[in-house]
Parts: structure tokens; C-alpha cells; sequence
């Protein structure tokens, strides 16, 4: 493998960068001799790790993701139309894009209000509520839906009995998709510089004028970010959702579940065809939120 | 008058949205406190007294049946496994994305965070089709004699895809707040790459690797949606904890399905509290 040659001071995506944008510029041989020096030493090092790494990821992910949308697509693309819009699937799909964007919204606004109680107000046991309120993310799903059922199950002791109804799937993608705004609009509002609301106070406006005109603007990228991952994670849930729902064909069963069943029994096509409609819109929303954060970048 | 108290310097700024609207205050705390007790604390708080409503000798028993044990190894032999699996090439990969520059990198750094979009059981499914007995290479791996899916293998490898990103996004931040300075310092010395990795990298991102396996081992222990679609559900072999729930409520057993719900619940909690001092030693340290 050949050198490339010598790297000058500006090019800045060598290995060497950091430690040659550090050194004094005065004395230019010995950067570009450390770079030369740096850049053989590492990069036998960088491709056998790098070959290692891709290996991995590919064999674990990205074969295993190409596998499905070229499964979905082994028996043409009518096929592959047909199994989405069976009535059984795309009801399902329907059922879980929409709960799931009902589900995302209102984290939108219960996430940002719990962030801002978080942030701005304090209470006895403020504490444990920061810390509890990453539960949804390291309680096991199926454990989640136990937890759900035990309340609002058959059993309830406060006799709210939701399960199997739609009432189930939305509580469910509520619990689980909790801290996803709370975790990115807290941050953004612990940084907001407070003298621009005491400047606007002071020039008499009010304090709803003043969250709707400076605080609301600044925290919109980090809630819409919350949102569209709540959203992304919502299509996808399946163990609370499916312990809850009872899975109902046409009334409570989501995509996740119907995919499921179709593995169960033994359709591949089509588990792999809804696979790949949730994996491309899932992808869709990454792909928005990657831009926005760009963009929010960009804005500074 | 609620707009005459908040002239003034940063005195003024504490005033601003806190003691002068105590009803939107209260109101907006009660709300989200509200909600947080209606979704989260109850829901968990009840599962807690149904499981230990009779003291803790049923859970005891429950959870000590061969059943239960056989389930609780298995669900360790495949966290572990997978949490192994994720750590070296976790630090690998954050190694990689932020100390090398390669073509291809904002690509291998969008791979990383594949998983976290992908549905459990979309997971599943993949595996089976890549790795099952009519696979790409499954076909071929089981005329060899070995059986990945719907056994241990296929299991780890289901969990180690969903707890991929875990590991590099705790050690990419405080690897590149770190800098390379010490690294190139040992590399002058004369210190090989593994002396470099072992002596001076490693000990500054203990911290932030201990988080990372600590986020990983917990969605491990806990990954369901995955892990039931290749595991095939054979009782005493392939079901790990939260597949021995569902088989348990199934079967109207309700009392093992609480008991192991709890355990999870209690290691869930744990992990919380150990990953929030790791975070805060590890951001403290960068």
C-alpha cells in the first residue's frame, strides 16, 4: 500500500491532526515527519480493525437488514404490494402509525412539561424522579407490560381494566417512549440563558408571551427530536404491546405482532415485506432527525 | 402585576418563572407529577406488592424451580456473552470513528446507530433469514453441524444487535474530549499500539466503558422481542427470563411471572443507579 504524500499543516482528516494542530507552527519538519511516522505506524492497525469492525457489522446487521428488504422483494414487487395490504397488515400498519404518532405528540407535550418541572421547579423528591424516570428505558419490555397489566389489568385494584383494547396499546407506547423528549429537551433547557426571559420580564412582557417568544423557539429542535425517536421507537414495540393488546386481528394488533405471526406461520414474504415498510419509514425519521440536527448545527 | 417583580440583574432571573406564577407552578408540577404517578410509579409500585404480597418465600420458590434456574442461566450465558461480544467491538468501533479517518466513516458511524431503528422482532426476522435452516448461510452452517438459530448462538446474536450502539455511544464522546495528546506521547516513547491501548487509553475511558457495559448488560438481561423469535421456546433450554414470563402467564401462573418480572425490575433499578454514578464519574473525568 502506497503513502499518500506528505500531509501539509491544513489537512486537517489525517490521524496526526489533533497533535499537529497542538504543536507550534514554527517548526515545520518535524509535523510532517510525525505525520509520515504516525500515519504508517497506525494504519496497519486501522485496517485490520477496520476489516474486523465491518466484518462484524456486516455479518450482524447489515446482511441480515439486506436479507429482509431482499426477501420481501424474492417474489416481485406485486408480491411484495399484496402482502402489505392484505386487510390483516395494513390494518395493523394503520393502527400502529397512528397510535404511535398520537403517542409521539403527546410525548411532545408531557415530555417537555416534565423536563421543565425538572429543570425550573424544585420539590421534595426531585431526585428520585430524575433518576426513575429513565426506568422505561432499563425496564425489559415484557417486564413493562407486567407492570402495566398488574394496574390496569383484569386484575386491577383500581378497577381500569384496559387490556385488549386499543386504550392498552397507547398506554403501553406511552410507558415505554417516556423519557425519549423528557431526555433531550432537559439538556437544552438547563443551557437556555436565563437574562433574555429577566430582558423580556422586564420590558413588561408576559410570562406567556415569554415561553411562547423565547423559550418555546429554542427548545423546538430538541423537542422534535424527542418526538420523531419516540416515534421511531413506538412502530417498532412489541413486548409490552403485545402482552397487552391480546393482539386482536383488525382491532388490537399491531405491525410488530402481525410480523410476528406471519414468522409464526411460516410467511416469510410477508413478514419480511411489513418489515421492510417499518424499517424504511423508521429510516425515514432518522434520516429527518440527522438533517435537523444539521440544520440546528448549522444555526449554531 | 406580574411583571414588576422581575426587574432587576440575575436576582431578577430566579424570580422570573418561578415564585410569580405560584398557579402555573403548581399546575404544571402537578401535571407532570401526575402523570409520572399514573404511568410509572403505581403501575411499578403494584407489581412490587403483588409479587411480595405473601412475603418473599413464593418468590423464593418461584424463582428456584428448575424452570426458573434453568431460565436465569441461560438469560446470563446469553447477556454476558452478547455484553463480551459488544464491549470489544464496541471499543473498536468508537476507536475507530473517533481517532481514524477513512473513507466510509459517516457511514460505519450511521451503522452504529441502525439497531436502535430497528423493531425487536424486524431483528429477529433478519437473523432467521441470514443464519435459519433456509438462510443465506444457514443452509450451509447447519450441514456443518451447527445450529445457530432457535439455540444459544442465534439468542446472543439477536441480543448483541439490539445492544450494539450502547458501548460506542458511552466511549465516543469521551474519547474525542480526551484528545490524543497522551497516546502520540506513548507512541514516541516506543510503546506498541496494545501498550499505548492497554496503558494510557483504557484507564481514561474506565469510566464511560463501565457505563457502556453496564447499559448493555441491563438491555441484555431484559431483550424479549428478539430473542423470542429465534429462540424457539424450548422449556429448560432456549427460554431466558423474560420468554419464562410470558410461557409462565400463559400458563396462569401469575405468581412465577411476578416473581421473575420483580428480579428484572430489581436489576433494571440497580443498573439505573449504577449507570447514573458511572455517567457523572465519567463526564467528571472528560
Amino acid at each position: 500500500m502506497s503513502l499518500p504524500p506528505n500531509s501539509t499543516i491544513d489537512d486537517a482528516s489525517g490521524p496526526g491532526a489533533h497533535a499537529r494542530s497542538a504543536s507550534p507552527t514554527s517548526d515545520p519538519p518535524a509535523p510532517s515527519w510525525w505525520a509520515q511516522r504516525s500515519g504508517e505506524n497506525s494504519r496497519g492497525g486501522t485496517s485490520l480493525g477496520l476489516g474486523l469492525v465491518t466484518l462484524y457489522l456486516s455479518f450482524l446487521v447489515l446482511i441480515p437488514l439486506g436479507a429482509v428488504v431482499w426477501k420481501s422483494q424474492s417474489n416481485g414487487w406485486s408480491t411484495f404490494w399484496h402482502q402489505v395490504t392484505t386487510p390483516e397488515a395494513w390494518d395493523a400498519l394503520k393502527l400502529t402509525l397512528t397510535i404511535s404518532a398520537g403517542v409521539a405528540l403527546f410525548n411532545l407535550v408531557m415530555g417537555t412539561i416534565i423536563a421543565w418541572v425538572l429543570v425550573r421547579d424544585d420539590f421534595p423528591g426531585k431526585g428520585a424522579v430524575e433518576l426513575f424516570i429513565d426506568l422505561p428505558f432499563a425496564l425489559p419490555t415484557i417486564v413493562a407490560g407486567v407492570v402495566l397489566l398488574s394496574l390496569y389489568g383484569p386484575r386491577s385494584p383500581a378497577h381500569v381494566n384496559i387490556a385488549f383494547t386499543r386504550t392498552a396499546i397507547t398506554v403501553a407506547l406511552l410507558f415505554v417512549t417516556l423519557p425519549f423528549v423528557v431526555r433531550t429537551v432537559q439538556p437544552v433547557l438547563i443551557e437556555l440563558d436565563r437574562d433574555m426571559e429577566a430582558a423580556s420580564a422586564s420590558l413588561g412582557a408576559s410570562p406567556f408571551l415569554i415561553a411562547r417568544r423565547i423559550i418555546l423557539p429554542n427548545l423546538v429542535p430538541a423537542m422534535l427530536t424527542g418526538t420523531g425517536l419516540a416515534f421511531a421507537r413506538a412502530i417498532g414495540e412489541f413486548g409490552s404491546v403485545s402482552l397487552l393488546s391480546g393482539n386482536l386481528p383488525f382491532h388490537t394488533e399491531v405491525s410488530a405482532v402481525n410480523i410476528y405471526n406471519q414468522i409464526q406461520s411460516d410467511n416469510p414474504v410477508g413478514a419480511a415485506a411489513q418489515s421492510t415498510v417499518l424499517l424504511v419509514i423508521a429510516f425515514i425519521v432518522l434520516f429527518a432527525l440527522d438533517r435537523l440536527k444539521r440544520w440546528g448545527v448549522h444555526r449554531g | 402585576m406580574a411583571s414588576a417583580s422581575g426587574i432587576g440583574g440575575s436576582d431578577g432571573t430566579v424570580q422570573v418563572c418561578g415564585d410569580r406564577r405560584p398557579v402555573a407552578r403548581y399546575g404544571l408540577r402537578f401535571v407532570a407529577l401526575g402523570y409520572l404517578l399514573v404511568l410509572l410509579a403505581a403501575p411499578v409500585a403494584m407489581v412490587f406488592y403483588r409479587a411480595f404480597q405473601h412475603g418473599l418465600g413464593p418468590i423464593w420458590s418461584a424463582l428456584t424451580t428448575s424452570e426458573a434456574r434453568s431460565a436465569i442461566e441461560v438469560t446470563l450465558i446469553v447477556a454476558i456473552s452478547a455484553v463480551v461480544l459488544n464491549t470489544i467491538f464496541g471499543v473498536g468501533t468508537a476507536l475507530l470513528l473517533v481517532r481514524r479517518r477513512f473513507p466510509g466513516r459517516h457511514l460505519l458511524d450511521v451503522l452504529v446507530d441502525i439497531p436502535q431503528a430497528v423493531s425487536p422482532i424486524v431483528v429477529g426476522l433478519a437473523l432467521i433469514l441470514v443464519y435459519g435452516k433456509f438462510g443465506f448461510f444457514g443452509s450451509w452452517i447447519e450441514r456443518n453441524g451447527i445450529k445457530l438459530i432457535f439455540s444459544l448462538p442465534g439468542m446472543v446474536l439477536a441480543t448483541a444487535f439490539v445492544s450494539l450502539p450502547l458501548v460506542v455511544r458511552s466511549v465516543a464522546p469521551v474519547l474525542a474530549e480526551l484528545g490524543d495528546e497522551q497516546e502520540q506521547a506513548a507512541r514516541t516513547l516506543g510503546a506498541s499500539s496494545w501498550q499505548t491501548f492497554r496503558r494510557i487509553t483504557l484507564p481514561s475511558i474506565r469510566d464511560a466503558l463501565a457505563y457502556g457495559v453496564v447499559l448493555s448488560l441491563a438491555r441484555s438481561l431484559g431483550e424479549y422481542g428478539a430473542v423470542t423469535v429465534v429462540s424457539g421456546h424450548v422449556l429448560g433450554k432456549t427460554l431466558t427470563l423474560t420468554l419464562f414470563i410470558d410461557e409462565r402467564l400463559e400458563n396462569f401462573d401469575q405468581p412465577a411471572a411476578y416473581s421473575a418480572a420483580v428480579l428484572l425490575a430489581i436489576i433494571a433499578m440497580g443498573s439505573l443507579l449504577i449507570s447514573r454514578r458511572l455517567r457523572t464519574r465519567s463526564r467528571s473525568v472528560a
